[in-house]
């Protein structure tokens, strides 16, 4: 089956409808929010608040609505069941909260094992991530030949759609005919059951990630490298300071403006990563290599456990959100982002 | 920001040994190999004959190699179909954020309303919010409006994740445009509205730009929310209907490989392209001299 015209123009009809009913509901809620604010309430805000509204009402319905849904569902026994007639009660609730922590979360794995699987993930990914970036920025950042080959070939990782070299290093984690394999036998080692061994399969998931990593910390900390002033090193020079000791005093804490946000970045990043688990070993084998993240993808759509789903989100946004707002306080949150 | 050459973190670099500078060539050179094999690797695969799909060669031109993988992708295959189904998916969505965004940023850089403050702040904790957590929800509302395995629900889906962001950036760059541009239309009678319309949306392509670009990404490649929302084969949006081939391995490895070099050629060439301006704009908040 190919595209066909008939495609197309169906796309295209279909589209150009849905455009044209946002586009008609927009001008429809500024002309109410127009008629309203101004002429009735004479209020003095009318413009801002009528530019507002179309994004207020777009955020409300499919951030802010999803979000208590989702707290809904959460005190619901929905299941595969039970899509369309669930009941709602304080004990589906807490029977699926209870659940959370004492029943295993699929078949196997439980809660903790699976947020210690997590944390491990996000620390070995981040900290790789960091290491392997600062070597690379620090090696590139030396005037020497072909450096902006090199730059260009080390970012390919990161260029790649994420999709596609997931699914490509699934292939070659295969045990018979991926590359993997095949180069481990050239060197005269014993093939490495990548996919079907649990603990080989979270290293081959631990693999993939660092080098899909690594490319925006080299290009962040390259940018970071860039920004120090020379005129440090020159002094530190004077001074008799040996390159580690530059490097410790001068490299490090200048760097640090810029690694602090891409740590984080990295860390929230790596945490809800679904794309290379899901797609490379779909969490197995035996469970052996889910996180937080796909082990809730897989009991609402595999499982179809939808409210103890939902209040399994809840426990994760939790931490997450714990994270964050230490981060902010930490960090001295976003000043100056409104000020101007 | 150029980079200056004859500087380094270490000074002393300027006198290496040819030793040293040899070692440090070859350990960029590994890297080099290692970040890009992979992708040498389904291009290699892609071309590999059917008959010779599963082998284990190690050789960057198969024996035999033909194009007959993508001559099968192609004419065999939804993948135009898939394509077509990304792009008019992710473009739509695009229009549709853009929509929501532009003006609702334009109102935040310029009016000092009550309720600003937290209205920014809150638009950056819904980023906090990770992306799995929304899916059942929205699943079970696109289900209920009988927006199942359609284009309409599918931007629907990806057209406001991305707003916040895009209010974000174009905000920012709408605070760098004087007020005087606009003031001056009012003086010569234009409406408010006229002078955004006007003025600041030409002033503020690059923007718009930048925003529309991360929006289309977001939505092309996504494959979470796509997974979950179609179920019909015709509806696939490409990432879901690769991983479909891939689930064939032993069939259609080839022709998976072969899609993935159609798609992630012009995604390479394109960010390759826009990498000049990369290192010297992710400082992320790094003091520029």
């Amino acid at each position: 089956m190919a595209l066909t015209w008939d495609v197309v123009t169906r796309g295209l009809g279909e589209i150009g409808r849905l455009i044209g009913i946002v586009a008609a509901v927009v001008i429809a809620l500024e002309t109410m929010a127009y008629l309203v604010l101004h002429k009735l309430l004479k209020c003095k805000y009318s413009l801002p608040l009528m530019l507002l509204l179309p994004a207020l009402v777009g955020v409300l319905a499919l951030i802010v609505y999803p979000f208590g849904f989702n707290v809904y569902l959460a005190f619901s026994n929905m299941n595969m069941f039970r899509f369309k007639d669930f009941s709602v009660g304080i004990s589906y609730g807490i029977t699926n909260l209870l659940d959370v922590f004492r029943l295993p979360v699929l078949q196997k794995v439980t809660f903790l094992q699976l947020l210690g699987r997590t944390v491990l993930w996000t620390v070995v990914n981040v900290v790789f991530h960091v290491l392997g970036g600062l070597a690379l920025a620090i090696l590139l950042h030396r005037p020497m030949k072909g450096k902006g080959i090199y730059r260009t070939l080390l970012v390919v990782p990161w260029a790649l759609p994420q999709v596609i070299s997931a699914l490509a290093w699934r292939g070659e984690f295969h045990f018979q005919y991926g590359f993997v394999n095949l180069m481990l036998e050239r060197l005269g080692l014993r093939p490495v059951p990548w996919l079907s061994d649990p603990r080989w399969a979270f290293v081959a998931v631990v693999l993939v990630n660092i080098w899909l990593g690594i490319p925006f910390m080299m290009v962040v900390l390259l940018g970071g490298l860039q920004s120090i002033s020379q005129e440090y090193y020159d002094a530190a020079q004077i001074d008799g300071a040996s390159g580690w000791q530059q490097f410790r005093s001068i490299t490090m804490p200048l760097l640090k403006p810029v690694l602090t946000p891409a740590v984080i970045l990295g860390v929230v990043w790596t945490f809800n990563n679904f794309n290379v688990i899901y797609l490379v070993t779909k969490g197995g084998p035996m469970e052996g290599t889910d996180l937080l993240v796909t082990s809730m993808f897989k009991a609402v759509f595999e499982f179809y456990r939808y409210g103890f789903g939902a209040a399994y989100a809840m426990v994760i946004f939790v931490f997450l959100f714990i994270f964050s707002a230490v981060y902010l306080r930490l960090s001295g949150g976003f000043k100056g982002a409104w000020e101007s | 920001m150029r980079i200056r050459a004859g500087r380094s973190v270490f000074r002393r670099a300027r006198g290496d040994s040819p030793v040293k500078r040899a070692a440090i060539h070859l350990v960029l050179i590994l890297s080099c190999v290692v970040s890009v094999y992979p992708f040498l690797r389904v291009v290699s695969v892609s071309l590999r004959p059917s008959n010779q799909l599963l082998s284990t060669s190690l050789a960057f031109v198969p024996p035999g190699a033909s194009l007959e993988n993508y001559r099968a992708l192609i004419f065999e295959r939804d993948f135009t179909i898939w394509l077509w189904n990304s792009l008019i998916v992710s473009a739509a969505s695009v229009l549709v954020g853009l929509m929501l965004a532009a003006t609702a940023a334009y109102a935040f850089s310029r009016w000092k309303f009550p309720g600003r403050r937290q209205g920014l702040l809150f638009l950056l904790t819904t980023q906090m919010i990770p992306a799995g957590m929304l899916l059942l929800p929205i699943y079970v509302m696109v289900v209920r409006l009988r927006l199942f395995n359609t284009y309409t629900g599918m931007t629907i889906a990806y057209s406001v994740g991305s707003v916040p962001f895009s209010i974000w950036i174009l905000k920012g760059y709408y605070d760098t445009i004087p007020r005087e541009l606009e003031e001056a239309a009012l003086v010569d009678g234009a409406s408010p509205l006229a002078a955004f319309w006007r003025v600041v949306i030409p002033l503020s392509t690059p923007a718009l730009a930048i925003a529309g670009l991360f929006s289309f990404m977001t939505a092309w490649n996504d494959y979470m929310m796509a997974r979950v929302m179609l179920q019909k084969a015709d509806m696939f949006t490409w990432p879901v209907g690769f991983q479909k081939l891939m689930d064939q391995f032993q069939t259609a490895w080839g022709q998976f490989a072969a899609a993935s070099v159609l798609v992630a050629i012009p995604a390479l060439a394109l960010f390759l392209y826009s990498s000049k301006w990369l290192v010297s704009g992710m400082t992320l908040g790094g003091v520029k001299e």
